[in-house]
């Protein structure tokens, strides 16, 4: 018996709807703040839809959405993994430094060279800040949100320092690192740039991006470390007794989450930046990695467009205040979609509570046609 | 010896200065990590109540409205979320990250539109939280001088270390503490013997924002006059280390925030006076944490329940 499903049904199973959902409601919220506050939705929408949607707008966007696309990876690796990446923040910046110093104090090696040298050791400066964390966590038990939170502020003032150092410290009075080379910069060429009219810092990182998507994706889904690895997300106990070691998968999800998150801040600075200012608060790239892992469901291509979306909404949100808008209308906007996605849980239960309810209701009917029967026997 | 009581003064002055707001979000952090909720939402809730608190005691003229008003503020968001993970069932993490942004992101679009800037009004001596115990000591011997730098504190550091007894009583010594805490651990078990776990998460939520709000509120009503986009940066993360740091109980939770304070209060004195590079100096507090967990306090053990939605089971 075939039965047609309810609408209900169709809206629990589809994620992406839930998310589409979301992004809608996200945006009504967003409406209604402006109302309230007598500024016009029109104006502020069409801004935020005109300056993304031309070709060069489109290029600042995915600029901006590099290094969210790359963390967001790295989170969703994490999320998969069944640890909360909540120090890729930290892995970021130590990333980006190391990309940083590698890139002026090996400055005349040639590009082919020195680029792929950059991404290393932002990689490793990733990875061994996740690995520390997880280590701390496999050798001692300490809690890997706490010392993640800890690592994050260590690897700010370390960015501080390192970048307070006379070799790498700029020769003019400007409190940030000497330019990165040109050799490791990943920017188009001026020519190109000027030919095809995009932004002035469109670089290839994007395609770097695609190919540690796909990269993801296929560990996660192809290999026997992915299974391992999510089998110990899933449950760890079983993992243990299925014979995986899950200190080891610990160990080395968060080297992959953190060389991902390393890669994130090299790819930003050789891209977008110049160089690396010293910080007087967190850039906030790994904050935005969760939320970008959050609405892509930490599938990496929904992580793809996630993090495309979020670039499209920062750069369009920083072209806001020419309409007298807020710019944190944009955090409104995407804090209520987290919201909203958070609760579409709600979906699946209403479905459980629905088949429960179908079930209860057969039951009764059996009971029932039971007891009718016994009736009929007295 | 002068100079060491003097700079003994003033990193104890600063110990407290740091510790006070930290401290209003552990205790916020415990009643709903105990209570079997994950709340990194701490963070946005203490910018709801810096921002409130600030505005409304410039609008008011009375820093006590302003506090309670920040508190408030911060009891709102930690009733969005409780309507989202206890009565929704939904995931915990995800909604304090959504908490984190929507926090920060409608009070700094409300300073912009009242203010006409993202900073607010500086307020005046009177509409801060008044400092108890000033001008009692004769700050002209060293001694004096160091009693006015420990105890001439603002109310709100006063009121928080009373605030660190009354949790602790509510926890270990009352009927309420008992059951909150059992809904932490099994909410199973707590639903058989008839306690609301829903009620109970729910209201633990709420004192969890609440307590937050308050401590953003004296970050900006005491030290900082004013509220600033960069008033809140990172402190609702480090209660949170704090409370797991203390093993998930009060007076654990004062004990990581005091050290953290401590180690920030040095960071001002060797910062200020020696050649050590300051960078390096701002790392001290969280080395020393690290190291202390590594040393001292070991493997932290979560409420069992932490985390996991409760669902009742018809």
């Amino acid at each position: 018996m075939t039965k047609k499903k309810h609408i209900l049904d169709i809206i629990a199973e589809n994620r992406f709807l839930h998310i589409l959902l979301s992004i809608l409601l996200g945006f009504l919220v967003g409406a209604i703040f402006l109302v309230v506050m007598g500024l016009s939705v029109g104006a502020a929408y069409g801004r935020l839809i005109s300056s993304v949607t031309s070709l060069k707008g489109f290029s600042y966007v995915i600029v901006y959405s590099i290094p969210y696309i790359v963390v967001g990876l790295s989170v969703a690796f994490s999320f998969k993994t069944g640890v909360f990446n909540i120090g890729a923040e930290g892995q970021f910046v130590v990333g980006s430094m190391a990309a940083c110093c590698v890139s002026i104090l090996c400055a005349n090696v040639p590009k082919p060279l020195l680029i792929p040298m950059c991404f290393l050791a932002a990689m490793l400066a990733g990875a061994v800040w996740g690995v520390i964390v997880g280590f701390l966590k496999t050798k001692w038990g300490i809690n890997e949100v706490l010392s993640m939170i800890m690592f994050n502020w260590i690897a700010f003032y370390l960015s501080n320092f390192i970048a307070g150092l006379p070799a790498i410290k700029s020769e003019g009075t400007a409190e940030a690192t000497k330019n990165v080379s040109v050799n490791a910069s990943t920017l188009l060429s001026k020519d190109l740039i000027n030919r095809l009219g995009l932004a002035p810092t469109a670089n290839w990182g994007i395609l770097v991006a695609i190919a540690m998507t796909v990269l993801v994706w296929f560990v996660i889904e192809k290999t026997t470390l992915g299974y391992e690895l999510k089998a110990v997300g899933s449950n760890k106990f079983a993992a243990e007794y299925g014979g995986i070691s899950v200190n080891r998968s610990i160990l080395t999800a968060l080297a992959i989450s953190g060389a991902l998150a390393g890669l994130g801040g090299a790819l930003q600075l050789m891209g977008m930046g110049t160089r690396i200012s010293i910080f007087s608060s967190q850039e906030g790239f790994g904050f935005a990695g969760i939320v970008v892992a959050l609405i892509g469901c930490s599938n990496p291509f929904g992580v793809l467009v996630a993090g495309i979306f979020y670039g499209a909404l920062m750069y369009g949100g920083s072209k806001l205040n020419l309409e007298g808008v807020p710019t944190q209308l944009i955090s409104v906007i995407v804090g209520t979609v987290v919201f909203f996605i958070a609760i579409s849980i709600i979906f699946e239960n209403l479905k459980r509570i629905r088949a429960r309810a179908a079930r209860n209701a057969e039951a009764a009917a059996i009971k029932k046609a039971e007891g009718q029967k016994e009736d009929k026997k007295k | 010896m002068t100079n060491f009581v003097n700079s003994l003064g003033i990193i104890l002055f600063a110990t407290l200065v740091y510790a006070t707001p930290l401290l209003y979000g552990a205790l916020g952090s415990c009643f709903s990590e105990v209570s079997g909720v994950v709340n990194i939402g701490i963070e946005g809730m203490m910018t709801a109540g810096a921002f409130t608190g600030t505005v409304v005691a410039y609008f008011t003229g009375n820093p006590w409205i302003g506090f309670i008003c920040g508190g408030l503020a911060g009891a709102f968001f930690g009733m969005l979320h409780a309507i989202a993970t206890v009565k929704l069932g939904a995931d915990q993490t995800i909604a304090g990250t959504a908490i984190n942004m929507l926090g920060p992101g409608i009070v700094i679009m409300l300073a912009k539109v009242l203010f006409n800037s993202t900073d607010t009004i500086p307020l005046t001596a009177s509409q801060k939280i008044p400092k108890l115990f000033a001008g009692l000591f004769d700050t002209t011997t060293v001694f004096g001088r160091f009693m006015d730098n420990v105890f001439a504190n603002y109310a709100s550091t006063y009121l928080v270390f009373v605030a660190v007894v009354i949790v602790w009583f509510v926890f270990y010594k009352t009927r309420f503490g008992l059951r909150l805490r059992a809904c932490g651990e099994h909410p199973q078990a707590c639903e058989t013997l008839g306690i609301d776990v829903i009620k109970m998460r729910f209201l633990c939520v709420c004192i969890s924002g609440f307590l937050a709000g308050l401590g953003g509120a004296c970050v900006t009503m005491t030290i900082s006059t004013q509220f600033r986009p960069i008033s809140i940066v990172g402190q609702g993360f480090i209660a949170i280390a704090a409370v797991i740091f203390g093993k998930f109980r009060p007076h654990g939770a004062l004990l990581g925030c005091l050290l953290f304070g401590f180690c920030s209060g040095l960071k001002v004195v060797l910062g200020g006076s020696s050649g050590i590079n300051m960078h390096l100096v701002s790392m001290i507090p969280y080395v020393v944490t690290v190291l202390a967990l590594i040393l001292f306090v070991g493997k932290s053990r979560v409420p069992a329940a932490s985390g996991k939605p409760y669902i009742k089971a018809k």
